[in-house]
């Protein structure tokens, strides 16, 4: 078994994964970073076509107390107002740290380009072209960490344990995908950057590695999740037809740059039906927008894929080219003329707004476990801003790096605790090879997908809900511990998928918990049997594990108390 | 949409640790229109044989770059590469060490343990 030894330990090597490892190391701290895919290239950064949002006020004026007011408007009442505003207050820092470590902005007479994007009051957004924002951030982010003397980068290592001493964490047991070893690490802090749960719906946007195991692994350490049954499920995703090379959620820039229509099966523009004015604005509000679309194809008015029609053939050849240049091309090399083609779309899970309860300094209640990125529970409420991931991904990467840097530097290094060996003991149990006709882990991961998407989706009901809490109680205590393993120690995939099925199983039973529980309908939580909101629900929700069961307590939500108060 | 084209494709796959001692299998899956090969291989871990070892990360979006096998002879990014009813033959990367199946080691090595 290997050993390694750091201050700090990073979970995820995303953008908030990438960013904390540069803080931490430039504050002294030995860093050792780790990723399940690729550093740099698993998460959900280097997928983000579209934008980051920040009051950079180079397009127009704008300040980030007024991104502060859209971003709250946007969370309906739920955002933990002190994290919304050190996310809107440090964007602009972050975004020009990134622009003179070479990210290329798009610019405009010398300043960077900034759009409007729906829920945006001000033009905030800006982007690499052509939709490679993602992509160009993350490159700027693994050349900066590559200078870093004292961070090391290990790739293929799935985090399966966060070891925790008397409330205090003090490293994790790591999975050596290549040889299937376990490699033991000892960290004085611990950051949490693997945030991401979407791919626990059948229809989502995710990459491999957003099975939410950083929510699971949080909750296991003894950490508090928040406002876990908010998941934004965005609009419109690609359904039709087969797109290759792409992210499914491309069609967002073309409609708030261009212009898109969204029609039902019968081409009928339906949104402003449901209290949007989207009407020739095109900048309808995420939720509302996914509302309309489901409520379409539930009343039999969908298209053939189950989901709406998005209509740009107004638009000139010459405009769409100007606007995305060489995307164009790719969409023709799969069949999509938009001059002459619809395509269709329909909600997907996206993002989490909720995730690993932090302070300030994105502590959790662990000593030394930290938390960063989407991970981060809190800061966008019932409902995020488009641009707002990236922005979050820097700024709470950023700091938690700081934290975890500052606290490891006054701390000791802890090894060979009782918890060390319980953890060791626990993975010994896992057999290889069950019953001959028992499900794969790759299996049941499908069967939770198409569980989760179903009862658990953008559209809820208590009967829904209370049958995949159900399921999902079987899977974790029956069919968990019998499931059907390859022999064999390279490059097992089953022994993988079987760890991250376990995460997956106790992040979705998180989410599923928290939607019961809430009985209204806000932000992207829709129960179809509490349509309304509920001002007696205007709280967040916390969740914990005690005695091995998840156990939820609400809290209102934290308010700014007035500008400059509290250390946020 | 299952329903209305059910084609099938055999996808025929180098397996094994060894460049040598590999066998290829044929594999036949449910074959839907525009479907890239990375949607067959994953189909066959989920429906036929999860041991097949395969690396990707972002499935569709092709921004990870870390999907790359060899394509009827050609190194593509099996994202990208469609796959078509019959015959898709698909090795791993030719130059790079062999870990196990289509996964070879592409891993930087300042990245490794």
């Amino acid at each position: 078994m290997h050993q390694l030894s750091t201050d700090v330990l990073i979970v995820g090597a995303g953008g908030a994964g990438m960013y904390a490892a540069i803080t931490a190391a430039l504050a002294g701290a030995s860093v050792i970073l780790l990723d399940k895919s690729l550093v740099g290239r698993g998460g959900a950064t280097v997928m983000a076509q579209m934008t980051v949002a920040a009051a950079l006020g180079q397009q127009e004026a704008d300040v980030w107390t007024t991104h502060l007011e859209d971003t709250v408007n946007a969370g309906r009442g739920l955002c933990n107002e002190e994290l919304s505003a050190l996310l809107c207050r440090e964007a602009p820092a972050r975004i020009l740290e990134m622009d003179a470590w070479g990210t290329r902005w798009a610019r405009e007479n010398g300043h960077i380009k900034q759009e409007l994007a729906p829920g945006h009051s001000r033009k905030r957004c800006c982007y690499v072209d052509f939709l490679n924002t993602g992509p160009a951030v993350a490159a700027t982010l693994r050349r900066k960490v590559g200078e870093m003397q004292n961070v090391r980068r290990l790739s293929n290592i799935a985090v399966i344990e966060i070891l925790v001493h008397e409330g205090r964490a003090f490293g994790a047991v790591g999975l050596h995908i290549a040889d299937g070893e376990l490699v033991m690490f000892h960290a004085k802090s611990v950051i949490l950057a693997a945030g991401g749960l979407t791919k626990l719906f059948a229809r989502n946007s995710a990459s491999a590695n957003m099975g939410g195991e950083a929510y699971a692994l949080a909750l296991w350490a003894g950490a508090e999740l928040v406002d876990m049954e908010f998941v934004q499920f965005f609009p419109i995703g690609h359904l039709a037809p087969r797109l290759v090379g792409m992210d499914p959620i491309l069609w967002d820039p073309f409609r708030y740059k261009l212009g898109g229509k969204l029609l039902n099966g019968r081409f009928e523009e339906f949104v402003d039906r449901y209290g949007g004015a989207d009407f020739g604005r095109y900048t309808a509000m995420r939720d509302l927008a996914a509302y309309a679309i489901l409520k379409e194809v539930e009343a039999g008015r969908g298209t053939p894929h189950g989901g709406a029609y998005l209509d740009f053939r107004h638009i000139s050849d010459q405009q769409l080219r100007a606007a995305f240049g060489p995307v164009i091309d790719r969409l023709l090399a799969n069949g999509i003329d938009l001059t002459k083609n619809v395509v269709e779309v329909g909600p997907m899970a996206h993002y989490h707004m909720g995730g690993v309860r932090v302070n300030a300094d994105m502590a959790t209640r662990v000593a030394g476990l930290y938390a960063a990125g989407e991970a981060v529970g809190g800061a966008n409420g019932a409902n995020r801003l488009s641009g707002n991931a990236i922005s979050e991904a820097f700024v709470f990467g950023a700091r938690a790096g700081a934290a975890a840097a500052e606290y490891a530097l006054r701390a000791t290094l802890l090894r060979d605790m009782p918890p060390v060996r319980a953890a060791f003991e626990g993975l010994e149990a896992l057999s290889h090879g069950g019953a001959k006709d028992a499900p794969t882990p790759a299996a049941l991961q499908a069967e939770l997908q198409t569980v989760m998407w179903e009862q658990a989706g953008p559209f809820r009901t208590e009967e829904k809900l209370t049958a995949a809490l159900q399921r999902i109680q079987r899977m974790r205590l029956d069919d968990l511990p019998n499931l059907r393993l390859s022999q064999g120690n390279s490059f097992n995939l089953d022994v993988q998928d079987w760890f991250e099925l376990r995460a997956m199983l106790a992040t979705a039973e998180s989410v599923v918990t928290a939607a019961l529980a809430r009985r209204e309908s806000r932000g992207a939580h829709q129960r179809e049997d509490f349509s309304d909101a509920d001002e007696s629900f205007l709280k967040n929700q916390l969740l914990e594990l005690k005695s091995g069961k998840l156990v939820s307590r609400w809290l209102a939500p934290a308010r700014r108390r007035s500008k400059g108060a509290g250390h946020g | 949409m299952a329903e209305r084209s059910a084609r099938t494709a055999i996808l025929r796959i180098r397996r094994g640790a060894s460049r040598r001692a590999g066998r290829m299998q044929d594999f036949k899956i449910v074959y839907e229109e525009g479907m890239s090969v990375l949607d067959g291989l994953r189909w066959i871990r989920i429906h036929l044989d999860s041991s097949l070892a395969i690396r990707y990360s972002c499935i569709n979006a092709n921004a990870c770059k870390t999907c790359m096998a060899r394509v009827n002879g050609k190194v593509e990014y099996t994202c990208l590469a469609k796959l078509n009813p019959g015959v898709t033959t698909v090795e791993p990367m030719p130059k790079r060490p062999l870990i196990r199946d289509l996964v070879t080691d592409t891993v930087p090595d300042e990245e490794k343990l």
